[in-house]
């Protein structure tokens, strides 16, 4: 025991206060749990909000703005060059951040949730100790304890020439692209993944030169190709280049930049850049909290192996969000707290879900739910797909971007939609139908005959619908026909 | 190491279970297959065997409380790990490596840390709220029929298989679990007809014979062919005090399946008298050699295999009616299902291909069932799958009967009291046994004249045994 450590008993102590800690702290505490938040960092709110989604889409605004501003001379509406002031559009970032991280304290505060700033460890799986900057390290003892800790960037040490190029400020994870200290001249994204693709977009318009450098060959690997191909005509009009099947060999900070050592074909060997972003990946943040002074087992890739009620094979502890799998996404965080919490108030909870959506806010926007075409045909899954391009959507030719389509993947002998997808401006806020359709187990009558608002990009979700009855009435007519002869 | 058990998967269509006693206290030393709990569903009483040797670390049930499959009931130490009673945090952390034992039920983690965007609850279409309700419920969604488009599951759906409403629900998952016989409270299995010891229903309180006064009152599941609204009562307590008691478990599934035999078999009952004067001494001579095997050699162990003589001859009364698909199922296989009362109601276990055993090997399973019937140690599949059943009343008295067929079986066999009576044989009154008997047939698949000559088909056997050889 330290001195002067403090021992609190709580009946739950939620690790991190994440979008998917939070929820799941607030839910346990509307169920009559007594509960305590804890988080490494001063501000709730976790890597979404600080360091991911939040300020992200933030920055993603700004480059639309100023990408709208310029397309607009399309249809002859001229706005002169903008004028960038980077410390006002990160001052208006933080605010926005800052405002959220207060409601997230105040929502604790009205209900009875107790946040605890410091770093975490288990010492067994009844109670662990939390180091408070500036205070007496804290010991709590808990009954149950639910693992949000999160996930990190992926750093790969053997890229970098020396210690120093590791440390150097012009190679940046995305926790560094987002601080927006200053828009390089010229940057490399190393990853064409969607943090990278959201990350460059912003750089891009805010009038950096940026390169992406992707290993696979193609751009968001495992997405739909057809709903990545109007993303990636677009973006080889915007960024300098885009290397495909491409690896970067090492980064070493030069004078001016960075020097990368690249290897693919038709690439340039060596390349400087003013800037080097590195997003290719993250990874759960289940070491370096004592964890192995609990019953809790962590598989290859570090994530903490949980059952469909988050129970982790330690029984006083559950885990969501990043650190029990993927894929890591915010809103399944969210939702896992619901399921954990109520689990533990002895409700009969599960995480069932049939969807969990993604969406890369890139422009135009990618959005899908339920299965892809890619997963369908890795499984074996016969399916039908149905396509609706946007360019023949009214709403999309007024809003002078009529890239995009929407595609209904469905079960050719139920009509069941089996998953969305969806390319084009505002995809990630459409895509929320595709959710709750696969949820309800809809068939594509269900999407043809609930009325779509017109005009509105939602329609396409419909349109495919139909187009897909119309293949399969089709199909049944030559069917007929052929039994007929 | 800890153990936790839990209520394992008893069989088909049920999820529940009362329990009955518990055997082990907590702290108590036990073996593995030890007893250590009995629970009874609505099916049976069975009792449970300690799954592993060790420690019973806790208790979590009590008798009287209902449990549904998956709960858990009890934890053990298993070797290797002390009790964690006064030991520090690593002891007990070691202790709390569970390890989930109970069959078809796991609540372990599995691997799913590289989930893709579906999963969980199989591919059954089925909104969240649905699927919320079914978790509840404890029902498997991929066994209810969903009557949505694409199969889609409703709440209706579920609500109305929770109910065990769903006609295909009751006819393939209750079927012969208990069954019908007009004197059901207080015939017992099978006797021989000579020294008739009729061993009293021993007297019992409304507590010791239903359970609990505090248990859950819902209506009676008539499987949807009851067709009459559930009737209203008058108020008995307008002319002096009355109890109610909960209508549970084995006497609730008595209920149900009497109602639903009654209501949907026209029943016609057909009775006969066997002189069996010949079988005493018979019995007398050979019943050493069948104890000797374990078994009692009756007049019951003779029935059942002049029934299946019969049955081979008369197949109609070894079939059911399909109404569904209107076709009448006549079955291949011999199963006879024998009426045994027990101190918690009727059960009807069954002896399964009667054709293909031996007199010997019949008298010695029909001994054992009964005996496991009654203590209520019989398995859960010993008492599916019959195909005809017997009732013997002889033991405690009677001169006949009229006993309820077995849904969805065509035919049972009431066996009275054999008992000796002036009989006239070649115009001269000599004392002979007679035993009745009453055979109720459904006659939508059988007729009156085909039940008299079924009757005394197995009248002939029993009268003299050795057609019976002749026909082996």
């Amino acid at each position: 025991m330290v001195v002067g450590e403090m021992v609190q008993e709580v009946d739950l102590v939620v690790l991190g206060a994440g979008p998917g800690g939070y929820t799941a702290a607030l839910r346990a505490a509307e169920l009559g749990i007594k509960t305590i938040l804890v988080d490494a960092m001063p501000k709730p709110g976790g890597v979404c909000l600080h360091m991911g989604c939040i300020p992200s889409k933030a920055l993603l605004h700004a480059a639309e703005v100023i990408n709208t501003a310029k397309g607009a001379s399309k249809f002859g509406l001229h706005f002169a060059e903008p004028k960038l002031n980077v410390e006002e559009l990160r001052t208006w970032k933080t605010s926005v951040t800052d405002k959220l991280a207060q409601g997230i304290v105040g929502m604790c505060k009205s209900g009875g949730v107790e946040i605890v700033h410091g770093q975490a460890k288990f010492n067994d799986s009844k109670s662990l100790r939390v180091d408070c900057p500036g205070e007496s390290a804290m010991r709590i003892k808990f009954k149950h304890c639910i693992l949000a800790t999160g996930s990190r960037p992926t750093v790969i040490p053997k890229l970098f020439k020396s210690e120093k190029d590791q440390q150097s400020s012009r190679i940046v994870d995305s926790t560094g692209a987002l601080a927006l200290d200053a828009v390089p001249k010229s940057l490399l994204v190393v990853g064409g993944g969607y943090i990278g693709l959201e990350m460059g977009t912003v750089y891009d318009a805010l009038g950096a030169e940026v390169t992406v450098v992707e290993m696979t060959d193609g751009l968001l690997p495992g997405v739909d190709r057809d709903l990545v191909k109007p993303l990636a005509t677009h973006l080889s009009g915007k960024f300098k280049n885009i290397f495909l099947s491409t690896k970067v060999l090492s980064l070493e900070e030069v004078k001016n930049g960075v020097e990368v050592t690249l290897e693919g074909k038709d690439v340039p060997e060596k390349m400087t850049f003013e800037k080097v972003l590195i997003a290719v990946g993250r990874r759960p943040n289940s070491d370096n909290i004592g964890l192995e002074n609990t019953q809790v087992t962590i598989d290859a890739q570090g994530f903490v192996t949980v059952d469909a009620q988050c129970r982790t094979s330690d029984k006083k502890i559950l885990a969501i969000g990043d650190v029990s799998g993927q894929p890591m996404l915010a809103h399944r965080a969210m939702r896992q707290g619901m399921v954990a919490a109520e689990v533990l108030a002895g409700r009969s909870s599960a995480f069932d879900n049939r969807a969990i959506p993604a969406v890369v806010f890139t422009e135009p926007e990618i959005a899908w739910a339920g299965i892809t075409e890619t997963e369908a045909k890795a499984q074996g899954k016969e399916v039908g797909a149905a396509k609706f391009p946007w360019s023949a959507s009214g709403r999309a030719m007024t809003l002078a971007e009529p890239i995009g389509q929407t595609k209904v993947i469905y079960d050719p002998e139920t009509t069941q939609v089996l998953g969305i997808g969806m390319v084009g401006p505002r995809a990630g806020e459409l895509i929320a139908e595709a959710v709750v359709a696969i949820e309800m187990g809809a068939v594509l009558e269900d999407l043809v005959v609930a009325i779509h608002p017109h005009p509105t990009l939602s329609e396409t979700v419909m349109e495919a619908s139909m187009a897909a009855i119309s293949r399969i009435e089709r199909k049944a007519a030559r069917d007929m026909e052929k039994a007929g002869k | 190491m800890s153990v936790e058990f839990k209520l394992p998967d008893l069989g088909e269509g049920i999820h529940e279970a009362e329990v009955i006693a518990v055997k082990v206290k907590e702290g108590e030393t036990v073996k593995e297959d030890q007893p250590i709990l009995e629970v009874e569903t609505d099916k049976a009483v069975v009792e449970i065997p300690c799954p592993v040797a060790g420690v019973v670390e806790k208790v979590n049930v009590q008798a009287g409380q209902t449990v549904k499959t998956g709960q858990v009931m009890m934890s053990f130490i298993t070797d290797g790990a002390k009790a964690p009673a006064k030991e520090e945090a690593k002891a007990e952390a070691k202790a709390e490596q569970k390890q989930v034992v109970g069959a078809g039920v796991s609540s372990s983690p599995q691997a799913r840390s590289s989930g893709g965007t579906t999963i969980g609850n199989g591919k059954v279409p089925a909104a969240p709220a649905v699927r919320r309700l079914a978790r509840e419920l404890g029902i498997d969604l991929t066994q209810v029929p969903g009557s949505g488009p694409a199969g889609r599951v409703l709440n209706e759906d579920v609500r109305s298989y929770a109910a065990g409403k769903l006609e295909g629900h009751f006819q393939s998952g209750h079927q012969t679990s208990t069954a019908q016989s007009s004197t059901s409270s207080t015939s017992t299995a099978q006797t021989s007809s000579a020294p008739a010891k009729a061993t009293g229903v021993p007297p019992c309180s409304l507590k010791d014979k239903y359970g609990d006064t505090n248990g859950e009152r819902k209506p009676l599941d008539l499987g949807g062919g009851g067709g009459l609204p559930a009737a209203d009562l008058p108020d008995f307590t307008k002319y002096g005090a009355v109890e109610r008691v909960p209508l549970k478990s084995i006497r609730r599934k008595i209920a149900e399946n009497m109602t639903i035999s009654w209501s949907r078999i026209p029943h016609v009952t057909h009775f006969d008298e066997a002189d069996v004067t010949s079988f005493e001494p018979l019995r007398v001579k050979h019943d050493p050699k069948v104890n000797e095997q374990g078994g009692r050699l009756t007049l019951t162990v003779l029935t059942l295999k002049a029934v299946v003589s019969g049955l081979k001859k008369f197949p109609q009364f070894n079939a059911s009616l399909d109404e569904k698909n209107g076709e009448i199922v006549f079955k291949h296989y011999f199963n006879i299902g024998i009426a045994v009362a027990t101190e918690r109601g009727l059960i009807v276990p069954v002896i399964k291909n009667v054709d293909q055993k031996s007199i010997i090997e019949l008298a010695r399973e029909l001994k054992d069932i009964a005996e496991k019937t009654r203590s209520g140690k019989i398995e859960l599949d010993r008492l599916q799958g019959g195909t005809f059943t017997i009732t013997n009343i002889g033991a405690i008295g009677g001169t006949s009967m009229s006993p309820m067929i077995n849904y969805p079986e065509c035919a049972i066999l009431g066996m009275a009291r054999a008992a000796d009576k002036p009989v006239v044989r070649q115009g001269k009154i000599e004392i002979g046994t007679i035993m009745p008997l009453a055979l109720s047939f459904d006659h939508r698949i059988a007729d009156g004249a085909e039940a008299a000559y079924f009757v005394r088909h197995i009248i002939e056997r029993l009268e003299d045994p050795f057609t019976l050889l002749l026909e082996a």
